[in-house]
């Protein structure tokens, strides 16, 4: 017998390996359970929590930052420009200033990410986008609404009914600040009931179209349609609009 | 007491004052390219996970791409070295936990590594760490590819794989820098895995159970 145990030891190592092996297999079962259970109480913590640290954790409550460009996009406030055109009667160009003085909404709502983040009640404001949309005029042969960003490589999509709801919007203060440049600032989509994918940061123009044409991460196998709580294969609790 | 079976691995070179062969260059080659991996699998994760990261390069595309790869090929490098003699014996080694291992990590965290009581080739901490590893990379294998081939599973069970997948990811990197400070600790120790010797008595105070299989003091005299 060697002095590690021999063929007479106890396979304590396989019985480790098995053993995380079976508990990561009950994760995976039961994980969508477990996460909702423990979001409520991590957020709450993380809230109350200065060094921000344990927003970090998985489902810790805090905002991640995701950008699929190469750099971090940057407008200034006096540079920043958002056009709305295609399929409308009067084609315009806003400024930061112009979108300011347009009437103003604030949405309270909880922000869902598709891979599991939430953060509660984050408070979004600026103008409703069926309000720009009714300054523009939309033709009735418009359908559909895409949106791109000056970083230049994001777009998204969403039909003309759906970006008529009273809880989308184009935001440019959140929570009583101006959106910052992390967040897609100066100006970024809100669409408050979908995964948070369908709202884009960086936001530059809004063209009408006839028909629905899918987004950047649409490509990569997300749901167009991204209801919280029924798509993308999750059952979030839905983010309640009206 | 020892079989001959059981006897260490014969030095391929004669070592040069009074060294013994701790590791072959086959273990050394799976260790160097899985940590290899490891590291770039945690490097891109920190990159797409941590808002601070994330903002410094964007790019999530190619980090993803990145992150997914290292992660497939991480259990590549021992799956090769199972062709290799010296990575199955002590595969072996690494996996029986005989009596000396027994509260051995309980003692070394109570009293220091010092103070734990004598080991063999491997102590119990490092014999616990390779299979946490092995087991927990395993998990994150499977969490991953879910993740990635989002056909492949059930829709809920997804959100569980994620989920699963970022809590390991946190256990992965504490028991990794662990693992890191352990080496940093000890030079020798390090030079071990660099070049596959170590000196006689580093081996008798580390782990002197695996010291005594080898012929006492001969070949210091011999030389």
């Amino acid at each position: 017998m060697d002095k590690d145990g021999g063929p007479a030891g106890k396979p304590v190592g396989r019985r480790v390996v098995l053993g995380v092996t079976a508990l990561g297999a009950l994760g995976v079962a039961f994980g969508a359970r477990i996460e909702s259970g423990l979001n409520g109480v991590l957020g709450t913590i993380s809230s109350h929590d200065p060094t921000g640290l344990t927003g970090l954790l998985p489902g810790g409550g805090g905002f991640q930052f995701y950008n699929v460009a190469s750099s971090l996009p940057y407008r200034s406030d006096q540079d920043y420009k958002l056009t709305v055109d295609g399929l409308v009667d009067h084609p315009v160009t806003y400024s930061l200033a112009d979108l300011q003085s347009l009437p103003q909404t604030t949405l309270v709502r909880d922000v869902q990410c598709v891979t599991g983040w939430r953060v509660p009640n984050t408070e979004f404001g600026g103008v409703l986008l069926s309000e720009l949309l009714d300054r523009a005029g939309v033709k009735p042969e418009g359908k559909a609404l895409r949106f791109t960003c000056f970083d230049g490589v994001y777009s998204e999509s969403l039909t003309l009914a759906e970006a008529r709801r009273s809880d989308v919007m184009v935001a440019h203060q959140m929570d009583k600040a101006p959106v910052t440049r992390d967040h897609g600032g100066p100006v970024r989509l809100y669409v408050a009931p979908m995964y948070f994918y369908k709202s884009a940061k960086w936001l530059s123009g809004i063209t009408v179209t006839d028909s629905v044409m899918p987004g950047y991460w649409e490509h990569y196998g997300y749901d167009v349609e991204a209801w919280v709580g029924r798509s993308n294969g999750r059952t979030d609790a839905p983010i309640d609009g009206e | 007491m020892a079989h001959a079976h059981a006897r260490p691995n014969t030095p391929v070179k004669p070592p040069k004052i009074d060294e013994l062969r701790r590791f072959t260059n086959a273990e050394r080659w799976v260790h160097r390219t899985t940590s290899t991996l490891m590291m770039s699998a945690i490097l891109t994760a920190l990159f797409l996970y941590v808002p601070g990261f994330a903002e410094l390069v964007g790019r999530r595309r190619l980090l993803v791409v990145v992150h997914e790869w290292s992660g497939i090929m991480l259990p590549l490098p021992l799956v090769a070295g199972l062709f290799f003699r010296g990575v199955r014996l002590d595969m072996g080694r690494l996996d029986r936990f005989g009596p000396q291992d027994k509260g051995w990590v309980w003692r070394a965290m109570r009293y220091g590594t010092g103070q734990a009581g004598p080991a063999g080739k491997f102590n119990a901490g490092q014999k616990l760490y390779s299979a946490l590893i092995a087991g927990l990379v395993l998990v994150m294998l499977g969490t991953g590819l879910m993740m990635w081939f989002t056909a492949l599973s059930p829709l809920n069970l997804r959100t569980g794989a994620s989920y699963i997948h970022d809590w390991l990811a946190l256990i992965i990197g504490v028991l990794v820098i662990g693992h890191i400070r352990m080496a940093l600790k000890d030079p020798e120790s390090r030079h071990g895995m660099r070049t596959g010797w170590v000196t006689r008595t580093w081996a008798r105070r580390e782990h002197p159970l695996w010291e005594q299989e080898f012929p006492k003091e001969k070949r210091s005299k011999e030389s």
